[in-house]
């Protein structure tokens, strides 16, 4: 199944030159056929061509549950990105991340294959003072265009703390842990099951969440 | 199941914040995109600092009234906004929030401050920021925001998938609103205060649409529910009895406030809180210029506010060239 047209391919060629270094994008499904996994790992397989650093390995939570328990895999398809040297650096995407959500996924890989973005100095301290273990769920749905800029900077942060662990959540393909954290506006961000923002707020509302916890 | 892709240009330049920029376009919808493509056929550095490329029209699903565009979505058209832009080497930060704009007229230099501390040189600037979503200012609508109280149709209509919803407002949006809703919700009731104000071709759709229910003459009083939202009291105010509506969820799609907060103080502002502009788009504050739905400009529509943006990048220019001049005389006057 062909899930990139060849315009759509021509311009994520482009895009993928600025891959830095290698990136490992670990698919997990659950072998069988689980809603979206069979278009993500289409989805997947074709990105990986379109790029020498990128590279796509397979994995079911039955036969590699040590691994899902290391990334923190819950659900499936989830699609946990490895750096050069094959480590988790807290970057997630929980069901596919197609219609707006390839937005979020493209600076997530050139971020984990080293084109990293600069934040200002105060920011950065800040961001890295955070010691204690931190999950963010951005919950999404792909016909929403600011949810993009939520998973982007969820992912920043932990690309940038190796303390924080974040997840993109494609809301329609998980109902029930949608339903679980009263998902009925997205783009929601609910930082360690427990403190909540809605909308595509500043890094800083971000990080005032944080300090709460 | 079939997926679509909107590939957001992702090559495009970020601006540096020790650069002396000729315009700085706060606000990225159609009026910052259009002064940024008048602005840089003039030969000006441009900077355009967005919290999202598009602005409003991205949250719309069709488009039917931009000349030359027909059965368009709101990305689509911003796509080839976008396109057009970022072919002339627009300079453009995306998801970021402006703190401050602090104005020197003195020099000529203003600074823009973003929330992540970055600042922002320019020797002009631009607010094009839009408009926020006007609030019902009711009970319950704080409390249940996130929890059934919505205001992105576009963004969080697959989250009502066969339940009902309630749509407050009778204009263009709400009603289209209501018509991308009914293709995937149980129910949709629409609530309105007064009569409709939308497009006839719009209203006709609505009322040969059977899962649309509609409340005209209708005051939504507060919106009830503890964790979630359950129903809504409303005002019939013809027959000036109370009833209630039970949904799921409510957007409130009730029309727009101006975002021009950055100037406050600082610029003369109408009664609206809308930025008083001269018809070149200029403030009171010489170099410093607003366009688009955050100005007084009439009718607030993606035609207008792009015209808008247009005026300011020229008047723009137009200041820049007479400062330069103004410098060239005074340093001739000082080498004499």
């Amino acid at each position: 199944m062909e899930m990139l047209n060849k315009e759509l391919q021509d311009q994520l060629r482009e895009v993928f030159e600025k891959l830095e270094d290698n990136v490992t994008i670990a698919l997990f499904t659950d072998g069988g056929d689980c809603e979206t996994c069979n278009e993500t790992k289409s989805f997947m397989e074709e990105l990986s061509g379109l790029s020498e650093k990128l590279f796509v390995k397979l994995y079911t939570t039955t036969d590699n549950v040590d691994l899902a328990k290391e990334y923190n895999v819950t659900m499936v398809p989830s699609i946990v990105l490895l750096n050069a040297k094959g480590e988790y650096e807290g970057v997630k995407f929980n069901g596919i991340p197609a219609g707006h959500e390839i937005n979020s996924l493209i600076p997530a890989l050139l971020e984990v294959s080293g084109a990293t973005s600069e934040l200002p100095e105060d920011i950065t301290k800040e961001i890295k003072s955070f010691d204690k273990a931190i999950n963010i769920k951005v919950f999404v749905t792909l016909a929403c265009p600011h949810c993009a800029g939520a998973v982007q900077k969820a992912h920043k942060l932990a690309l940038m703390n190796k303390n924080i662990d974040a997840e993109m959540i494609e809301a329609q393909t998980f109902m029930e842990i949608s339903n679980k954290f009263n998902v009925s506006g997205v783009p929601k961000i609910v930082i360690n099951d427990e403190y909540e923002l809605v909308g595509n707020q500043p890094i800083q509302a971000f990080l005032t969440e944080m300090q709460k916890i | 199941m079939a997926f679509q892709f909107s590939l957001d240009n992702h090559n495009i330049k970020e601006p540096t914040p020790d650069t002396l920029y000729d315009l700085i376009i706060i606000g990225g919808g159609p009026a910052g995109l259009n002064a940024a493509l008048y602005a840089k056929r003039k030969g000006l550095d441009v900077a355009i600092l967005t919290r999202q490329i598009g602005g409003q029209i991205i949250n719309t699903s069709s488009v039917d009234n931009y000349l030359g565009t027909k059965n368009s979505t709101g990305v689509e058209l911003v796509e080839t906004f976008k396109s057009h832009v970022s072919s002339l080497d627009v300079q453009i930060a995306e998801y970021v929030d402006v703190e401050e704009i602090t104005p020197n007229t003195a020099v000529n230099e203003h600074s823009v401050k973003l929330t992540d501390n970055r600042i922002f040189k320019g020797r002009t600037i631009l607010l094009a920021t839009g408009t926020n979503h006007r609030h019902l200012d009711v009970e319950g609508e704080d409390r249940l925001a996130g929890r059934g109280v919505a205001y992105c149709a576009i963004c969080d209509a697959p989250l009502y998938k066969n339940k009902n919803v309630i749509i407050a407002g009778g204009g263009n949006s709400a009603v289209e609103a209501a018509l991308d809703l009914a293709k995937v919700a149980n129910h949709v009731t629409i609530v309105h205060r007064s009569q409709f104000r939308a497009d006839k071709v719009l209203i006709d759709e609505l009322y040969h649409n059977s899962k649309i229910d509609i409340h005209l003459q209708s005051q939504i009083k507060s919106i009830e529910g503890e964790e979630f939202m359950t129903h809504i009291n409303v005002l019939d105010k013809e027959n000036n009895s109370d009833f209630i509506v039970e949904a799921d969820g409510i957007f409130i799609e009730i029309g727009n406030v101006p975002n021009s907060y950055l100037l406050k103080g600082l610029v003369e502002f109408n009664d609206l809180g809308e930025v008083i502009v001269d018809e070149k788009c200029a403030t009171n504050i010489p170099g410093i210029y607003a366009a688009g739905d955050v100005t007084i400009v009439n009718y607030k529509q993606i035609i207008i506010a792009t015209s808008d943006g247009a005026k300011a990048a020229l008047a723009a220019n137009d200041y820049i060239n007479m400062q330069k001049a103004k410098e060239r005389i005074e340093n001739y006057g000082n080498v004499k």
